[in-house]
């Protein structure tokens, strides 16, 4: 198990990190704000931003593993279209991971 | 729409107690770090007494992505030091993803702390009552990381309905099959350089054209 001043030190390291990820660049990008280039990437970034993070999540998946992989697909495809259907952020989120992990616990348990 | 980081919060709290460590670290690494998906990855590296360096280094990449949200968040909208600092802190990419819309460049300062304030709450909310659970829950009960990946999934197609352009998320989705494949173990990193550089080019590509036009 790791010792306290190690998990603190950790911590504190992963902090400093994220802060100067998020904090430094309004001060390196806010004279950019104007930019034309600047204002495309504004706009064509979140959705890519969300689809990249989507698929990352799923860099595990594999069909070879039915298992994992049932529960996975049927859970995505039930998130897909209660969002299409409903266009509701918390209920599809709820929803899917309720099918996930009903699926995962009980029919494709390994 | 922060509630979705509720039960991605309680998977993460039920992982920590099932790791071993004490529940309240579960509070500690979600409300100090509070970037979800960098903490189920240094989760994994403490365990295994990883350096420091490795750790930085994760955060890093995990966390580069969030350069490019100074481009739209609203901090200038944000009154005080005290509040731009925690602003910043809690740029998180629930709190980025409720602000993309083109309202929240007139909230007011109070309206953006409280956003951030409540989707932080949530998440660390979340991983303290999952660490509690956590040794209730039977380990038979499986599953609960899909929040994530119903999250991401859910604010993609959101994104995608605000502005209707189909090859953005279709060179997004290739580019993070390439860092998947090309990349294993760099995914994110590799996925949003190329993404990046794809939109760089198809910029500079629609601009030459419409000189020419």
């Amino acid at each position: 198990m790791p010792d306290t001043g190690y998990l603190i030190a950790a911590v504190a390291t992963a902090v400093a990190v994220t802060w100067a990820l998020r904090a430094l660049p309004f001060a390196a990008l806010a004279p950019l704000r104007s930019s034309p280039l600047v204002a495309y990437l504004n706009t064509a970034m979140p959705v890519g931003v969300m689809v990249i993070l989507a698929v990352y999540t799923l860099r595990s998946f594999n069909p070879h593993v039915p298992d994992r992989a049932w529960p996975t697909a049927l859970a995505l495809a039930f998130t897909v279209a209660v969002h299409l259907w409903r266009r509701n952020v918390l209920l599809s989120i709820l929803g899917g991971t309720a099918v996930h992990v009903a699926l995962a616990s009980t029919l494709f348990v390994h | 729409m922060g509630l979705g980081a509720f039960p991605m919060g309680v998977a993460f709290g039920v992982l920590v107690v099932h790791s071993g460590l004490h529940w309240w670290w579960a509070s500690v690494f979600s409300g100090f770090i509070y970037a979800g998906s960098l903490e189920f990855l240094f989760l994994g590296l403490v365990l295994a007494a990883a350096p420091l360096a490795s750790v930085a280094v994760t955060a890093f990449l995990v966390n580069f992505r969030h350069v490019f949200y100074a481009l739209s968040f609203p901090l200038h909208r944000v009154r005080g030091r005290l509040g731009k600092g925690y602003s910043t802190f809690a740029l998180s990419d629930e709190a980025y993803a409720v602000t993309t819309g083109e309202a929240a460049q007139s909230f007011s300062s109070r309206r953006v702390l409280w956003l951030q304030g409540f989707i932080h709450l949530y998440w660390a909310g979340g991983a303290t009552t999952g660490a509690l659970l956590g040794s209730v829950i039977p380990a038979q009960i499986t599953g609960l990381d899909f929040a994530v990946t119903a999250l991401f999934t859910v604010l993609a197609i959101d994104a995608f309905r605000a502005r209707r352009d189909i090859p953005i998320p279709l060179l997004a989705l290739a580019c993070a099959l390439v860092g998947r494949f090309a990349f294993p173990g760099q995914m994110l990193p590799a996925a949003f350089a190329i993404f990046t550089a794809g939109l760089l080019t198809r910029y500079a590509w629609t601009r030459r054209e419409r000189a020419h036009a």
